[in-house]
């Protein structure tokens, strides 16, 4: 006791130690190994060499755009799908769910009590050619007489918006859950109409839980790769599956570290071009 | 039953496996000591405990004691405690967390290993020195081995590897969606089937039939034959012909009716055709795949103990205790004439124990094009888009 109160200035280092000692073990070193790596040449077989191999990020690039993009873009349209049917879901729980609140918020989660790849092969039941979504889908025309949807993009995009929705629909709701009510009735008493109530006090106030949910939904999922696995074909692969492939099959672990050094560049830039454009600000409220 | 989804249990047993079954101390004078290793064939006492690592449901067990019978007898004839853990869930992941201990010389605490060689890394181990050779001098019994698995391009002469069970790769399909495929050029070509089938993910396995079908040797992998082989899944891929590439996550779509036909191995169709009367499988008339799951010792592992064990299993009397057991193809002469006697449906059902017929009808692939970095990224490359 003595020796923190004449430090008394050391407390708040003392107690951020242990999330740094654990940032510092368990995501700064690996990450640094990872980088080392990317750099290195060489094949399994003969060893690899650190060599400061920058090609294998042009090589990253050169061969496997097309995988970085359609991840970046199922990813994309998983966030806003998710955004979509999140929001209003949320909001009902927020403003109407009353006494049933923490049960319909248990609902969100209840799935998730279900592994992740039980949950994906639920996906490949829900969606097979011979279910009952694909053949309504069929009987209305949207599909065609042989239409499928398992081994397709829409099947992959799906099951990545199902996957990450909580992360979705929880910040919403938190942030939905906190507005003041007596804000939007000020609003209405000064006639505000309820959608103009909506889109000036409680769309703004909620743009912290839709900057964090987006950002939690968008980054794991440009990074999947059970989704395109199970539900998807070979065209539907993600950059996710070529990483994967490239550690565990081909044991080709430069080309698979710089690959993941790539991807996440590009998941930095897409999030730094959505926080310049929305404010930073709106994540810390 | 998912590469994933092994994954994902391999990690979970990885942990639980590091909690429970670290022991410091037996083998650590063993740990990178490869020269002594080698030379030890003096060293014949047995080991307190043998620690065998294996895919799941491979060996007998009884439902309810949850015990091992086979295991459990051979502990009262050694003395000798086999210490069995299920935590080999797919070849790839299962090297990827040895080769880092192996690389650097430590032991793996395991003495006993099974790894299938229609994947790389059995002849990978061999080749990187990470596995000791066999006492065979403890293990008369390898006279029991099946013929056609005498004598692999990877370990001509067993010096390393004694196989645990094998299994077939053939055609299956459903007849309630088309008429029978027996052929290679029918999946790929017929356009009946058009988005209605999967390929294996596995270039060992896939690539056996569709050689096999151009009439070139799978065995042998040529530059000219693989790049016919490739050219033909390339086109089927392109054209949309094939669907999915699979691990054995292909029973359930086959059975539910989204796959009309596949790639399919002869120990989940024992059970897919018990379940459902409309799933047939067939060795393509051309020739067919089998891979082998082989046992292997690990550097640091006990060879002598090893050694006894595989022995002990190559005793047609266990290897049929074990066979009665799981679906797969058994690797020793002898168990089928025990099994005769006490479980004859199961010593009449082909798939476990096939004609000579099928078994030389069936081909292994090329373990060097297994190894091949060029052939393997180009397969990679195609699997995934």
């Amino acid at each position: 006791m003595g020796f923190l109160h004449r430090h008394r200035n050391l407390t708040p280092y003392l107690l951020l130690a242990p999330g740094l000692l654990y940032l510092g073990f368990f995501f700064v070193v690996p990450l640094g190994f990872l980088a080392y790596q990317s750099l290195e040449s060489g094949n399994f077989d003969i060893g690899y060499a650190f060599t400061w191999a920058w090609g294998n990020y042009w090589d990253a690039i050169r061969n496997y755009s097309g995988h970085f993009v359609r991840s970046l873009e199922y990813a994309g349209i998983a966030t806003i799908l998710a955004l979509a049917f999140g929001y209003p879901l949320a909001y009902w729980i927020a403003f109407r769910g009353g006494r049933w609140k923490n049960l319909l918020l248990l609902f969100i989660v209840a799935p998730f009590f279900v592994t992740y790849l039980i949950r994906t092969l639920a996906w490949e039941t829900i969606l097979a050619d011979q279910g009952p979504v694909v053949s309504v889908l069929r009987n209305v025309g949207i599909l065609g007489h042989d239409g499928r949807l398992l081994a397709t993009s829409t099947a992959v995009v799906a099951g990545i918006t199902y996957n990450f929705f909580p992360f979705m629909a929880l910040p919403l709701y938190v942030s939905l859950e906190q507005i003041d009510g007596r804000l939007i009735e000020a609003a209405q008493d000064l006639y505000a109409s309820k959608w103009k109530a909506f889109l000036r006090i409680t769309l703004p106030l909620s743009l912290p839980g839709v900057v964090a949910g987006t950002l939690l939904t968008f980054i794991p999922a440009a990074g999947d790769f059970i989704n395109a696995q199970l539900l998807g074909s070979p065209q539907n692969h993600m950059i996710g599956n070529v990483i994967q492939s490239k550690f565990l099959e081909l044991t080709d672990y430069p080309a698979a570290a710089s690959m993941s050094f790539v991807l996440m560049a590009a998941i930095l830039l897409m999030v730094a071009l959505y926080a310049r454009a929305v404010g930073t600000e709106k994540l810390t409220g | 039953m998912t590469d994933g989804l092994t994954r994902v249990q391999l990690l979970r047993r990885a942990a639980a496996g590091g909690a429970f079954l670290t022991v410091p101390g037996v083998l650590a004078a063993c740990g990178g000591t490869s020269k002594k290793a080698a030379s030890t064939t003096a060293n014949q006492t047995l080991a307190k405990t043998l620690r065998f690592s294996n895919w799941t449901l491979y060996i007998d067990i009884n439902g309810k004691t949850k015990r091992h019978p086979t295991l459990d007898a051979f502990k009262k004839k050694t003395g000798t405690t086999v210490q069995y853990t299920e935590d080999i869930n797919d070849n790839a992941t299962y090297f990827g967390k040895i080769q880092g201990p192996l690389s650097r010389g430590q032991s793996i605490d395991r003495d006993i290993i099974v790894m299938t060689d229609n994947s790389r890394y059995p002849s990978l181990l061999i080749k990187k020195g990470w596995v000791e050779k066999l006492d065979k001098s403890a293990i008369p019994n390898i006279k029991n081995l099946e013929p056609t698995l005498q004598h692999p391009n990877w370990d001509p002469n067993r010096d390393y590897s004694l196989p645990w069970q094998s299994g077939l790769t053939g055609i299956a399909y459903n007849d309630k969606l088309t008429d029978p495929v027996l052929t290679v050029p029918d999946l790929l070509e017929n356009p009946k089937l058009k988005g209605k089938i999967t390929l294996l993910q596995g270039v060992g396995d896939t690539m056996p039939l569709i050689m096999a079908a151009n009439g070139d040797d799978p065995t042998k992998v040529t530059d000219a034959s693989w790049n016919r082989a490739f050219k033909l899944v390339k086109k089927a891929v392109d054209s949309g012909q094939i669907r999915q590439f699979t691990g054995n996550d292909y029973s359930g779509p086959l059975a539910k009716g989204d796959l009309s036909a596949c790639f399919a191995w002869s120990g989940d169709v024992v059970q897919l055709e018990a379940d459902n009367k409309h799933l047939h499988w067939n060795l393509p008339k051309e020739g067919g795949g089998i891979w082998t799951d082989n046992m292997l010792i690990p550097k640091g592992g006990n060879v002598y103990t090893a050694s006894v064990y595989m022995n002990y299993y190559y005793e047609p009397k266990v290897a049929a205790a074990v066979e009665d057991y799981v679906n797969y193809i058994c690797p020793v002469v002898g168990a089928k004439e025990v099994l005769l006697k006490q479980d004859p449906s199961i010593a009449k059902n082909t798939l476990i124990f096939p004609t000579k017929a099928m078994l030389a009808n069936a081909h292994n692939f090329d373990a060097n094009a297994l190894n091949n970095e060029k052939y393997i990224t180009a397969w990679q490359n195609l699997i995934s888009g």
